[in-house]
């Protein structure tokens, strides 16, 4: 920050120093690491762009949760088997380019004419809310698990990295099919619907915690030789203390990154487990359902454009922000 | 895709002991008029259907074929697959077969390797055939009635076949704890088969059953010489009696069939044998196959299910290439079960509020639509069945589309004037059924009526989840996507596995869901005691209706395919009895 030169006091305190040093007031002023990061990222156009696009999906996200479960404005689930060709029995949508129109902007599905543009929409805050709350779970659990393997080391680290190379090894897609196909459908009186996207969350965020609870571990383990954390336990600090407030504060940039990595990552899990039919249940609209239903299609390629290109874009804006934000924060690592 | 596989009927067994009461003797051939064999050579939609396409009657040339799939088993004892049964006869001949002749004529049963149809006594419980003299295997060695016996004996062996139907085990006296020839060694049989010369062969039943000769025409009869049976080996050499016998046979890779030079063509009216053998390619692209029988690269898609989605909307959006196809019916019914068991269905009023809320033509496009999916149903019977006869209890309005004010007041009735809630089953591997569904959610959503949709495995839909009657209970699947067909075109072979109460079992595993009516499993057991054929007939009609009273069964789409019709093939025409081209009767152009 700039402090204006004849106000406040610290500004007064700075002055001496600046004439010690005999360099311009400016030049001297110290910078925080955020505020290093920050304007690097600024510079960083590519990545600045992703930020934007991420922004305007969430906005949209927000939107089409309000709108559709609301306010009941936006209907992707309704039929206009009228715009459908069943004349001739092609089932395909009358018109050009997928039955494109003033009503139904990016065309209708095959077979029952539902609109692609109320699907995609209806379809991001599900594919959103998955990827984000399971990343976060991922990272709580992973941040926990790696700053206490990597601190206490000895039997700890052995028993938390055994247990990491575990969940590794982990078929994880089979077991998420297996889980989905036994679990209840209602739950906690959760709706059917709510059930599947908590049971999502559960096994995308639970099964990735060990990527980056290594990632973790390792940093943590070359911070916790550092002077500072010796500083503080000398003078007398206990553990969690160094944990949580000496060294968490050092790991928020890579646990940053690494989520900003991960959301997409997520995405893309969830898009494939819906397309393998073990995600959320028909007939609520989801990326990765919608590309599964097209793919028996394929001569209808619009279809499978749109969603396609929803799941291109996101992950797109996700993975450049992400590589912007750890270039910022971390310049070695370019 | 829809399952290729003819509905396994193993609960035949059960129905021996649900007591089939007498039957009469006479032949139960469920004829219809043969169609014109006059021919045509000018390409027209469904050209094929009643005559035969490109007359012919040139020899030579092979005939190309593609599955995209494997065989169930090639080995006529233990193959089900409708398609199968359809090619078998090229190499593999039966005690009767059903005609090689175009539409309704397929239907009829005629004599092959017996001389006649089937000579019934004891009340039905005895069936008599006469070989014919002069038939050879392939290896130039006689045809007897033993080597019958044996092919029949050995396909009741279960554990070394698997895939077969379960007809004979069930109906026929075997004695007790028989395990086929393989396990049982050396005992005594002649309480289910006799052959009292090497020309005759005769049928001991547990029941008396009028329509033994459906039976006789299964792959089953095939004979098979014991000196050369090599148990679930043999299907990778089965001993041909047809006019073609195997050349080279790489398991799921592909075969090629040549002239069987024993054979002859005096023995056998049916045939005419006219290319020099067949080539088959398994496990092709599915769309690949599509092309190139539309091309002209490949002759035959031998599945004979109808062509993949991406094919249909080119085949029919050209007027040219749909002038090439033909477009059959099978005796196939597509449906949805409603549970009496699962409230509030134990009302009879909610039930009808279902029948009169679907709308029939979502449902029908959902399953491809006219051509691809099949004629809107409103009643069980296929129209091919003898006996069925179309009819609407709930009419569903000019348009098809429901008729929602009636429905209302229906669950006005039923005591749910604002709807209820309830879940739909599916199989999760069928697109179509899920789009279905779908359809469904939307239709019965505008009188209330709001679906859950519940996607289960195939492979243990009936065994587990749908077909499980404590299931469904406990998880209140009230509605469930369900599919039917018969192994041949008769009342007896479609009805009595969906509406019969007596085949559902408490551990899951039956294919009828929903129907538990008194009412019509005594009906059920009049008719196949019913020893005059239209009577009996007419009482197949009769329980249709009755089931559609109870609105236990909301009827879907009575299912057709389309056929891409073969481009170099000379005798091409739709057999009714398989719902696909007659695969006997090709020629070579």
């Amino acid at each position: 920050m700039t402090a204006p030169p004849d106000v406040s006091g610290t500004a007064a305190e700075a002055d001496p120093e600046a004439s010690l040093k005999g360099v311009g007031k400016k030049a001297i002023q110290g910078r925080s690491l955020g505020q290093i990061a920050w304007l690097r990222l600024k510079r960083d156009k590519v990545a600045i762009g992703g930020a934007i696009v991420i922004v305007l999906l969430i906005l949209v996200a927000i939107a089409a949760l309000l709108l559709d479960r609301v306010f009941d404005v936006v209907h992707p689930n309704e039929f206009h088997q009228d715009l459908i060709d069943t004349e001739n029995g092609t089932l395909a949508p009358l018109g050009t380019f997928g039955g494109i129109s003033g009503d139904h902007p990016l065309g209708i599905e095959p077979v029952n004419g539902r609109d692609i543009l109320a699907r995609i929409f209806a379809g991001s805050w599900i594919s959103l809310l998955i990827a984000s709350l399971a990343t976060v779970l991922s990272v709580v659990i992973g941040t926990t698990m790696g700053i206490i393997a990597g601190y206490f080391g000895g039997w700890v680290d052995t028993l938390i990295s055994r247990l990491m190379d575990v969940f590794l090894a982990f078929p994880l897609l089979v077991f998420a099919m297996a889980l989905v196909g036994v679990l209840p459908d209602t739950a906690f009186g959760l709706s059917p619907e709510m059930v599947r996207i908590s049971l999502l969350i559960f096994i995308i965020g639970f099964f990735n915690w060990p990527y980056i609870g290594r990632i973790v571990r390792g940093q943590t383990l070359s911070l916790r030789e550092r002077e500072f954390v010796d500083a503080a336990r000398s003078l007398g600090a206990r553990g969690p203390y160094i944990l949580f407030r000496e060294l968490l504060p050092n790991l928020v940039a890579p646990i940053l990154v690494y989520a900003t990595l991960l959301i997409p990552t997520n995405i893309l899990f969830e898009s494939a487990l819906s397309f393998l039919g073990v995600g959320i249940n028909a007939p609520t609209a989801t990326w990765g359902g919608m590309l599964s239903d097209a793919s028996r299609f394929y001569t209808m390629p619009h279809f499978m454009l749109w969603p396609g290109l929803a799941i291109f874009v996101t992950v797109l804006a996700f993975n450049l922000f992400g590589d912007g934000l750890r270039d910022a924060l971390d310049p070695r690592a370019r | 895709m829809n399952s290729k596989r003819l509905v396994t009927a193993v609960a035949a067994g059960a129905a021996v002991v649900m007591g089939l009461s007498a039957c009469g003797g006479g032949t139960s051939s469920s004829g219809g008029s043969t169609g014109g064999n006059g021919g045509t050579n000018t390409p027209a939609f469904n050209a094929a259907m009643t005559t035969i396409f490109n007359p012919s009657d040139k020899k030579g040339g092979t005939v190309r074929v593609a599955n995209a799939g494997t065989w169930d088993s090639l080995d006529p004892g233990e193959t089900y697959y409708g398609y199968s049964w359809n090619f078998a006869r090229t190499y593999a001949r039966t005690l009767v077969m059903f005609k090689p002749a175009p539409g309704d004529g397929s239907s009829e049963l005629v004599p092959d390797l017996a001389e006649s149809l089937g000579e019934a006594s004891d009340g039905g419980k005895t069936w008599t055939y006469k070989i014919r003299k002069g038939v050879k295997f392939e290896d130039g060695s006689v045809v007897t009635s033993k080597d019958v016996k044996y092919a029949v004996l050995r396909s009741t062996d279960k554990e070394t076949f698997p895939n077969g139907p379960a007809y004979f085990e069930g109906y026929l006296n075997l004695p007790e704890g028989y395990k086929g020839p393989y396990k049982s060694k050396g005992v005594d049989t002649n309480s289910a088969i006799e052959t009292p010369d090497d020309q005759t062969i005769v049928f001991h039943l547990k029941q008396p059953f009028g329509g033994f000769d459906y039976f006789a025409m299964m792959p089953q009869t095939a004979p098979v010489p014991e000196a050369k049976d090599t148990g679930a080996k043999y299907k990778e050499h089965v001993i041909a009696t047809g006019p073609y016998k195997f050349d080279k046979n790489e398991i799921d890779k592909g075969f090629t069939l040549v002239r069987n030079d024993q054979w002859d063509a005096a023995t056998d009216p049916n045939r005419k044998a006219l290319p020099d053998g067949y080539q088959v390619t398994m496990n092709v692209n599915a769309d690949d196959i599509d092309n190139r029988v539309i091309s002209g690269d490949l002759d035959l898609d031998i599945t004979g299910t109808g062509v993949q989605p991406a094919s249909l909307s080119r085949v029919l959006g050209d007027p040219a290439l749909k002038a090439g196809a033909d477009n059959p019916s099978s005796a196939r019914l597509w449906y949805t079960s409603i549970s009496p068991t699962v409230a509030p269905f134990d009302n009879k009023a909610c039930r009808e509020a279902v029948q009169y809320a679907v709308d029939r033509t979502g449902y029908q496009t959902a399953y491809g639509g006219t051509f691809s999916g099949g004629d809107i149903a409103t009643n069980l019977l296929p129209p091919q069945i003898p006996g069925a006869s179309k009819f609407d209890l709930y009419p569903a309005g000019a348009d098809n589309k429901g008729d929602v004010e009636k429905a209302k007041a229906k669950l006005q009735e039923c005591g749910q004037p604002n709807g209820f809630e309830t879940n739909i089953a599916y199989r999760a591997e069928r697109p179509k059924e899920k789009a279905a569904a779908e359809a469904l959610q939307q239709s019965l959503g505008r009188v209330g009526i709001k679906l859950t949709l519940k996607a289960f495995p195939q492979g243990d839909y009936f065994s587990q989840f749908a077909g499980n009657p404590p299931y469904v209970v406990a998880n209140k699947l009230g509605l469930a996507l369900n599919g039917w067909q018969a192994d041949w075109s008769d009342g007896f072979g479609f009805l009595s596995q969906i509406v019969d109460s007596r085949v559902i079992r408490e551990t899951g595993g039956s294919s009828n869901v929903s129907v538990r009516v008194p009412d019509v499993d005594k009906m059920l057991d009049e008719a196949i005691g019913e020893t005059d054929k239209s009577k009996r007939e007419s009482d197949w009609g009769a329980i249709d209706k009755r089931v559609m009273e109870e609105a236990v069964i909301l009827p879907g789409v009575h299912a057709k395919a389309l056929l891409v019709r073969p481009k170099k093939l000379t005798n091409v025409f739709v057999s009714a009895a398989y719902g696909q081209y007659d695969y006997l009767s090709f020629g070579v152009a």
